[in-house]
């Protein structure tokens, strides 16, 4: 059954009508009166960016907020794949419904259909969007743009700017919202981090901020808030993800009531370069781009010291080819992590450490030759040599899964309002459009999606009825108890004067995580982390040490404030984790395969998002459902074999 | 399998606020993997240090990917350091040997000034794109995208000046500071692209003008291409001068005209 606060709201009609019905019905705020409204976006990455400026350029009074130096900085900047598109510009049978189809099945069934259709409608819209902004895509001899494949899908429906597409779409963004911050249409508070959110007569009615440079705490009230601030890949600290990349803006908003969704699906991408010892703080990812024309294998037998070019090819495993031969090297991104995983632990690993798989480009070389290759892939085959010393052109590339992007966040219904009247959440953030696993080169796809084409109209609809309503101000006494609670905060932090560092508390906090809910999870191992978990969060409050003060830079107690939000968020993808006792998309739970060791849906029982409530304890957090109804596509065992 | 680096010390300028005066001050390393990176052993000092209770180093960094551009640092005299192409993230020990004594800046530019530590305020580059350095294009109306088509050439040139990360080592790296080379790279990723011409004369003639607001004049060193982690080259300020300078005829003609 549904929670009643958990109302989807996906309108009426045939899937490929509701997304026009919505914008026939919606309410509408004049021209005129929009800037009588004043919209806060935290977070400057595509989703940030793009719906700041959209905001801004429909007459809203938008502040943005980045804990970065510049907005150009988020991490959205680091994708460097591409992003998909139903365009159709190869005449090779995409269409909507195609990636609309794509999308849900990649997602193993856990995606809302709604949300999903109308982010493959947009997604034409997007390509226009930003070529019109002046990002140099790819492009064919003859001037229109090139597509390539990504995994989980059988079409080449992807856009992309050499290995830097992430890049470039965000440049695209950020360069609109430069606009409007030179028009004075939007205030940039850079360096500035939300703290908290603040809830007034059940409304959202503004955030707290700390100011990174010299830290002071304040408040800002609006008459809707925006949280465009990324995943929570970084609770197992070692990923793919930046640096600084954290959970805390959504679990403060979630802490004031707005139900955390599908914790537990997290991804684990493929090809990230293998750990090299224990000093390394972070992860490098190699775009799944590669894998159109790298192959993937492990010798076939364990224990084969011989460099890669001496193994004689009867002796090696292409496995991703042998076992699904219809999509090989492009099978889906969790399936392909799996398969990673199993090889390594059946002794069959490559590299000093046995600690990863070849992805090997000597066929591609040979049959397209060596600058072509290099065309493609150029900057990606620098950044591996720059890492491991080795050349790639010469000997395969080492690769190894790594946590890279999380498909659970705030909950939100089909506006993106989260269940706080007035609170958004939108791009990573949010839980909504990839169910259990993304697929490639989605992920930059649902972020402009939702920035450009869905919250500037849906935030019209939530807005129009409060004109010329006042609102709570910063004076309000909900502001004035969140700032002293995050003084307070940032104080204890300091005060604790144990002895180890947050950065100590987040390895050991992520090394607990990965072991027990990462690839792999069972009932055993996270009944382990549930209970290590709150012990190791204790010792985190009683031997936290951070020097320095609270009135200056100080990027330890930053960092504190950050890994306490991940303590409490890993508990609740534990938590999450072990009650989904089925298997599907990034959850694999050992208990719930097939004989061939694939992963085992339960419809019956989990045909649903789980959105978890918060107590004071997230041990002691409440799980809601919200029932998935399948209109369109035929649930349907996933299979790329 | 790694090796390991023994015996470094590091000279690191350290500053605790943007009116302090700041020194260097020396640390010593006595062993460190190869295959860490740079700033992986800044992370190694630093939590030998609040270990110790000492204050931590302050410096910007975030993707360790070398695209996001956050990470900067004078390493040795140069900026991101002894590797061309390459930004201090993605610099490795192993280009290092054992003894070394390496000498750690801030960027260095009376445009950037220092936050704390490494920590400097890039601020002005912000600006600089946020007087032109974007193509008008509201969301919503745009045509299709293949209405244009834009030969390779043309696309794969403003891809080459698209590429810039925004780190500011071009200024750093420049006896002058100036910022010709950031700046040049952003007008003519937008003016090489037909949906940049609308706007051609009018973005080059506020970007070029914002930019003398903050930063010192270019006189041809070519510091900041070998210091580029992109290697962006600079014809591209060649073509901002050229732009420029029809810019200040052409919008001359045009504001007659009205």
């Amino acid at each position: 059954m549904t929670d009643s606060l958990l109302q989807s709201k996906v309108p009426a009609g045939p899937m490929a009508d509701k997304w026009d019905n919505y914008k026939a019905d919606m309410k509408l705020v004049n021209p005129n009166n929009k800037r009588k409204f004043k919209v806060i976006v935290v977070g400057s990455g595509l989703a940030g960016a793009s719906a700041a400026a959209t905001l801004a350029e429909l007459g809203y009074d938008v502040d943005v907020f980045t804990f970065h130096d510049s907005p150009r900085r988020a991490h959205s900047i680091a994708a460097q794949g591409g992003i998909n598109a139903a365009k159709n510009y190869r005449g090779d049978g995409d269409s909507v419904h195609r990636l609309f189809y794509d999308t849900v099945k990649g997602g193993d069934f856990r995606s809302r259909e709604g949300n999903v259709h109308r982010l493959a409608q947009v997604s034409l819209n997007i390509i226009d969007q930003m070529v019109a902004q002046g990002v140099p895509f790819a492009r064919e001899y003859g001037g229109l743009l090139d597509t390539r494949s990504f995994g989980g899908s059988q079409l080449q429906r992807t856009f992309y700017a050499r290995g830097q597409t992430g890049q470039q779409l965000l440049l695209g963004a950020y360069q609109q919202l430069a606009r409007q911050i030179g028009l004075g249409t939007v205030k940039l508070w850079n360096r500035v981090e939300l703290v908290d959110t603040v809830v007034v007569d059940g409304r959202c009615a503004g955030i707290v901020t700390r100011d990174l440079v010299t830290g002071e705490v304040r408040s800002h009230a609006a008459h809707a808030t925006v949280l465009c601030t990324g995943g929570y890949g970084n609770a197992f600290f070692l990923s793919t993800n930046a640096m600084n990349c954290n959970v805390t803006a959504a679990w403060r908003a979630h802490r004031k009531g707005a139900y955390f969704a599908n914790p537990c699906f997290t991804q684990i991408h493929p090809t990230c370069i293998p750990q090299a010892d224990d000093t390394q703080s972070k992860l490098t990812l190699m775009s799944e781009s590669l894998r159109n024309d790298g192959r993937v294998w492990v010798p076939l037998n364990a224990g084969d010291e011989r460099p890669a070019d001496q193994i004689p090819e009867h002796e090696r495993d292409y496995y991703l080819e042998r076992l699904y031969p219809s999509f090989g090297n492009l099978a889906p991104r969790d399936i392909s992590s799996r398969a990673a995983k199993r090889a390594v632990d059946s002794g069959r690993g490559v590299g000093p450490l046995k600690n990863g798989v070849n992805l090997d480009f000597a066929d591609a070389i040979g049959r397209l030759g060596k600058d072509v290759v290099k065309e493609r892939y150029g900057n990606l085959f620098d950044m591996y040599e720059r890492i491991t010393g080795e050349d790639p052109y010469s000997v395969p590339m080492r690769i190894y899964p790594a946590s890279h992007y999380t498909m659970g966040g705030l909950w939100v219904d089909y506006e993106l309002m989260t269940t706080i009247p007035g609170l958004y959440a939108a791009g990573e953030a949010n839980f909504s459009d990839h169910g259990a696993n993304r697929l490639g080169a989605s992920a930059l796809m649902q972020g402009l999606a939702d920035g450009y084409f869905v919250l500037p109209y849906t935030i019209g609809n939530y807005l129009a009825p409060m004109l010329n309503q006042p609102i709570p101000g910063t004076d309000h006494p909900e502001f004035q108890a969140a700032e002293q609670a995050a003084r307070q905060r940032f104080q204890g932090f300091l005060d604790i004067r144990g002895t180890r560092s947050p950065d100590y508390f987040h390895r050991e906090l992520g090394k607990i995580i990965w072991d027990h809910c990462g690839m792999e999870r069972t009932e055993q191992g996270l009944q382990k982390a549930l209970s290590e978990l709150p012990a190791l969060y204790d010792e985190f409050k009683k031997d936290l040490r951070v020097t320095g003060d609270g009135a200056s830079v100080n990027q330890t107690l930053e960092k504190a404030g950050r890994v306490e939000d991940f303590f409490e968020l890993g508990m609740l993808m534990c938590r999450d984790a072990l009650e989904r006792k089925e298997s599907c998309g990034g959850h694999f739970r050992a208990e719930y395969q097939d004989e061939e060791g694939e992963a085992q849906r339960d419809d019956e029982n989990f045909a649903h998002v789980a959105a978890w409530q918060f107590t004071g304890d997230p041990m002691q957090a409440i799980r809601h459902q919200e029932e998935l109804e399948f209109e369109t596509i035929h649930l349907a065992k996933r299979s790329y074999k | 399998m790694s090796n390991h680096l023994s015996n470094l010390t590091l000279k690191i300028w350290r500053q605790n606020g943007p009116a302090d005066a700041g020194r260097f001050e020396s640390y010593r390393i006595d062993s460190i993997s190869d295959e860490a990176s740079f700033l992986e052993m800044l992370d190694v000092l630093n939590e030998r240090l609040i270990g110790e209770g000492l204050e931590a180093i302050s410096f910007d960094h975030d993707c360790r990917e070398g695209i996001c551009g956050t990470c900067s640092l004078m390493i040795d005299g140069q900026a991101h350091g002894p590797q061309r192409g390459t930004a201090t993230c993605q610099l490795h020990m192993r280009k290092f040997k054992s003894g070394d004594t390496i000498v750690i800046e801030p960027w260095r530019a009376t445009a950037f000034p220092i936050l704390r530590d490494l920590m400097v305020d890039r601020a002005p580059l912000d600006r600089i794109v946020e007087a032109g350095g974007f193509i008008t294009a509201a969301t919503g109306g745009a045509p299709d995208a293949n209405i244009i088509p834009i030969p390779k050439p043309v696309a794969d040139a403003a891809m080459d000046a698209a590429e810039c990360i925004g780190c500011g080592a071009c200024v750093a790296a420049c006896p002058n500071g100036a910022a010709n080379l950031f700046t040049a790279a952003k007008v003519s990723h937008l003016n090489l692209l037909p949906q940049g011409q609308a706007e051609r004369w009018s973005r080059v003639e506020a970007m070029v003008e914002t930019m003398d607001d903050y930063f010192g004049s270019c006189t041809n060193h070519g510091e900041c291409e070998a210091a580029c982690p992109k290697s962006i080259s600079i014809d591209f300020i060649a073509m901002m001068h050229k732009d420029y300078r029809r810019a200040k005829v052409k919008n001359r003609k045009l504001l007659s005209q009205v």
